[in-house]
């Protein structure tokens, strides 16, 4: 699997808003592989530059007052330094992007057939009845009962779960190598999720498209991901396989993340545990390690930035297991373990 | 959409038959002296005041009196008692030249207004944007009776540039009728795209943002079809409303002054003519003609408007 070419190469890529308030560095030094049928998980809290990120690779931060440094390949083309007219034809044909709220990123006055037949024939010499037929096909194929009927609707017509399939099959009109849902299941509530996620399960047996999954939901991570790519302040501070990140974290942020998540297989907790403090603004971000003022294991390394690179044995994964901690592997080991078997950051006291 | 219209228009009636009896209380009932009196004109003989309180029924109970008002009203048998000519024969003759003013003006400020809303909207900040946006301040700020006044006195009657006033009916001749009419449109549009070009582009720069739009992008939609499709078209549906209201209030009488800077001869100069004469029933029937237009004029925008705007019927 390592030795295929991935289908997109990101490296080094950083992207930085000027605003009133000064430069905000929204992301900074983020490199990752994606490979064809792969499921990358990007997760982080609000903020932490996941869904800039994700919009950067099919140049919807091109604003005026951004800017961009690094590279991304796919297949041939650069997408951050592309034309506006290469981007053109790649966007929703070869890359194609899920977003989070369908109620606000479908066209409340057109017809949800309408705006599938509009990306259709923005990439391919098709008839309207053509495109139609295919509009009716795609929606059948996210499960959408009475699809010939709910074609002429309108957005607003149908329910949440029902409209991220919608979203769903505007995605995969054009058959895109290339998959991003950005908190494709954040507005939903928990069984429409399941059901979206097992649409995702069927769509990955069906296709070979990569699939980059931005979300800050590690029960779906779980469910679903390949690879995982935990992003702080920015930065990927840990990437590595799924089993990898989940068994072995090795950055005490992970730590923290899998720590407050609520597990059914454990004894409730008096309180579900978080991590202290807020996360950093990103126009002025900390020294060195960002989690510096909110991690309780920092010490004298920690004012300068730890690459992100290999600082552990190799695990099951894959991929190499890469993180941003100087902490050596065997404190790690000791620090992440709150109680035997319990992972978490542990409490800090915040002056 | 059905059940809709049918709520609409039912809804119309109602308002339709409560603004007549709103004009017949304002000139018949709430002035505190003889309405025969008032009705009768200038030129008033004794004779001809027993004559109309008799046709009017003034001296019978308000119900009468209104039902015998509307009768005259909407039969076509109103006459101007100082002029001896028949009100609705008047009305009639002035309706093209209102309505070419009209229908014209409206379409030359949307288009205009489209356009330098757009643009300014997409050159947000830019020098451009805001040397139109003083521009569109200038003319919302200029009143139509001076702004046509200096127009007709330079471009028509000391440079001869255009005609100088007056109306050439279109079954006439169509050139002459235009060439009539470009002065009036003009005069008439400026405040309006003004008003309109600075509502699109506040509403564009809303519109820009929102999450559809970016989805459009992300569908790889060219630039242009995506500010046409996505972002004007969305843009617009309030100003549809608005444009439907302000055209039936220019048909309506809105363009009193503009008509009769430039001699068009139509409802609005006749309206003014009458009240200059404080002649009553042309002024009554126009009030009552230009509040219906107008609620009219509103229940099709609201039937439009839900057109344009699925979300708006099921609510």
């Amino acid at each position: 699997m390592n030795d295929r070419k991935p289908i997109l190469e990101v490296r080094d890529l950083a992207v930085s808003f000027a605003t009133d308030e000064g430069v905000v560095q929204a992301v900074d030094s983020v490199s990752f592989d994606l490979h064809e049928g792969e499921v990358l998980a990007v997760v982080g809290e609000s903020g932490s530059g996941k869904s800039v990120t994700a919009m950067t690779l099919l140049g919807l931060t091109r604003t005026s007052n951004v800017r961009f440094s690094g590279t991304a390949h796919y297949r041939g083309t650069e997408l951050i330094r592309a034309t506006d007219e290469q981007l053109r034809s790649i966007r929703g044909k070869e890359i194609a992007m899920i977003f989070q709220d369908a109620m606000a990123a479908l066209n409340p006055v057109q017809r949800v057939g309408k705006q599938i037949v509009e990306q259709i024939q923005a990439h391919e010499q098709i008839s309207d009845a053509d495109a139609r037929d295919r509009a009716v096909e795609l929606l059948e194929r996210v499960g959408i009962p009475r699809a010939r009927e709910r074609v002429d609707n309108y957005p607003h017509e149908f329910s949440g779960g029902m409209r991220q399939r919608v979203m769903i099959a505007l995605a995969l009109s054009c058959d895109p190598h290339v998959l991003i849902a950005d908190e494709p299941t954040t507005a939903l509530d928990v069984t429409i999720q399941a059901q979206i996620l097992e649409r995702f399960r069927e769509l990955r047996a069906q296709t070979q498209a990569a699939l980059i999954l931005v979300t800050h939901d590690l029960g779906v991570v779980a469910d679903i991901a390949d690879r995982v790519a935990v992003m702080y302040a920015g930065r990927i501070v840990e990437y590595g396989s799924l089993d990898d990140v989940f068994y072995d974290p090795r950055h005490p942020y992970t730590w923290g993340l899998l720590g407050s998540i609520t597990r059914m297989d454990r004894p409730r907790p008096k309180r579900l545990p978080t991590i202290a403090g807020v996360p950093p603004s990103l126009s002025n971000r900390p020294e060195g390690c960002h989690l510096r003022p909110r991690c309780p294991h920092e010490f004298a390394a920690c004012t300068e930035i730890p690459e992100l690179e290999v600082r552990g044995p190799a695990g099951p994964g894959v991929v190499e297991h890469t993180d941003r901690c100087w902490l050596t592997y065997e404190r790690k080991q000791a620090l992440r373990e709150i109680t035997p078997g319990e992972i978490g950051l542990g409490a800090k006291e915040l002056v | 959409m059905g059940r809709f219209i049918i709520r609409r228009v039912i809804g119309m009636i109602a308002v339709l038959f409560a603004i007549s009896v709103l004009v017949f209380a304002i000139f018949n009932v709430i002035p505190n002296s003889d309405p025969a009196l008032r009705l009768a004109g200038r030129n008033q003989t004794p004779e001809q005041i027993a004559a109309i309180r008799a046709q009017w029924g003034f001296d019978q109970p308000l119900y009468v009196q209104y039902a015998k008002t509307m009768e005259k009203v909407f039969s076509g048998s109103l006459v101007s008692y100082s002029t001896q000519t028949n009100v609705q024969q008047e009305i009639i003759n002035g309706i093209p030249a209102t309505f070419s003013l009209a229908v014209g003006a409206a379409l030359l400020w949307m288009t205009v207004a489209v356009v330098v809303g757009l643009f300014t909207a997409v050159r947000a900040g830019q020098f451009s944007d805001r040397f139109l946006t003083v521009l569109a301040l200038i003319g919302i700020s200029m009143p139509v009776f001076w702004i046509g006044a200096l127009m007709a006195y330079y471009l028509g009657f000391k440079w001869h540039i255009f005609p100088n006033g007056g109306y050439v009916p279109f079954t006439k001749s169509p050139v002459q009728w235009f060439y009539h009419l470009v002065l009036p449109w003009t005069a008439l549009s400026l405040l309006f795209i003004g008003v309109y070009s600075r509502l699109l582009r506040s509403n564009v720069l809303d519109t820009i943002n929102d999450d559809y739009v970016r989805t459009a992008r992300a569908k790889g939609l060219s630039e242009r079809n995506v500010l046409i499709r996505h972002v004007l078209r969305n843009s617009l549906i309030p100003i549809i409303t608005l444009w439907g209201l302000d055209f039936a209030a220019v048909i309506g009488g809105g363009a009193i002054l503009t008509e009769t800077v430039f001699d068009l001869q139509g409802v609005g100069q006749y309206a003014a003519e009458s009240v200059a004469q404080l002649d009553i029933p042309p002024v009554l029937a126009i009030v009552m003609f230009g509040a219906f237009f107008v609620v009219f004029m509103n229940t099709v925008v609201d039937i439009v408007y839900a057109a344009l705007d699925p979300r708006i019927r099921l609510s």
